[in-house]
């Protein structure tokens, strides 16, 4: 048994509004020195796969597939063997 | 002729879109239930509006692994005419019939409100009875509207003439004012390269009929109408 942690971030080049929101509500809370907030998306998934390369080539390709759209996003995970 | 409106769990559009190709344009209307694997016959397919899926994960992310969209790829690839509107546009980038993806408004608001569009390709089947440089004034109403592609992708969109609608100001000029989700150019709506598959932000569903204050969305539904009728593309 596998759990992957899927990390998904709009590309550096791409403007945050949801992110920008938050900088402003955090410096307008006097949390001064907030340079730049980002937001992103976490996705846990629990697999059953024989091995973790097994793991991670399924992981990747429910990234391209489904869970990242990579005109405007990138992603990154982790993958962790939790027992049998 | 027969169309046929696409229901996802989560559109909210459908009963518009039918309501306008059936009681307001008096034509042979089905809805398509998005579990279908085999589609009837139809001459045009229409992704309504809405919140498929309830927009979970991004626009139009989830609805676009339904068991029909294989069939409107198909029915797309053999030349026949395709609308996304709203969320139908955005399950139409998102499968890949169209270029590009959606961002949040970047004003962070839901915007629900007439916008002025300006036509820029008079020649796809849902435009071609628009004048070049129309100007219409359709309503918009969603939160991630704020269309991106990279600029290669954009690039070779102009030159296919594959952009179809910038927001602009009554008088047709495309300004940042006018602008009201933060797309990219001023886009509103665009085409596939063949020209067949078209998505638009705004809702011509919502502008049929003169009870409601507004009839400008009539003019996409009977260019596909004239169109389906024997006027090629370029004519």
């Amino acid at each position: 048994m596998f759990n992957a942690k899927v990390y998904i971030t709009l590309k550096k080049s791409i403007a945050d509004p949801q992110g920008n929101a938050m900088k402003e509500a955090l410096l307008a809370m006097k949390y001064d020195g907030v340079k730049d907030v980002r937001m992103g998306k976490l996705i846990e998934i629990k697999l059953e796969n024989k091995n973790a390369a097994e793991a991670e080539k399924r992981v990747r390709d429910m990234c391209e597939t489904l869970l990242a759209n990579t005109v405007i996003e990138d992603y990154t995970y982790d993958i962790l063997e939790v027992g049998p | 002729m027969k169309f046929g409106v696409v229901v996802f769990p989560g559109s909210n559009c459908d009963i518009d879109c039918y309501h306008a190709l059936r009681d307001v344009l008096d034509q042979d209307t089905e809805y398509i239930w998005h579990m279908t694997k085999h589609l009837g016959f139809y001459d045009c397919i229409v992704l309504p509006g809405g919140f498929s899926y309830g927009s979970y994960l991004r626009g139009g992310a989830i609805a676009r692994f339904s068991p029909v969209m294989d069939r409107v790829v198909e029915f797309a690839q053999s030349g026949k005419p395709v609308i996304g509107i709203s969320n139908g546009f955005q399950v139409l980038t998102e499968a890949g019939l169209l270029p590009g993806a959606f961002l949040r408004n970047n004003s962070m608001k839901f915007v629900c409100e007439n916008v002025y569009i300006r036509t820029e390709n008079a020649s796809t089947p849902f435009t071609k009875l628009c004048g070049e440089g129309q100007v219409l004034k359709i309503p918009i109403a969603h939160g991630d509207g704020n269309y991106y592609v990279d600029d290669r992708t954009l690039k070779d969109m102009e030159q296919n003439n594959q952009v179809v609608f910038r927001y602009c100001d009554a008088e047709g000029e495309a300004t940042a004012e006018s602008n009201p989700n933060g797309s990219l150019q001023n886009i509103a709506g665009i085409c596939n390269r063949e020209g067949n598959v078209v998505g638009m932000m705004p809702h011509p569903e919502r502008c049929m009929e003169e009870i409601l204050g507004n009839r400008d969305g009539t003019v996409i539904f009977k260019s596909v109408i004239n169109y389906l009728k024997g006027g090629a593309v370029n004519d």
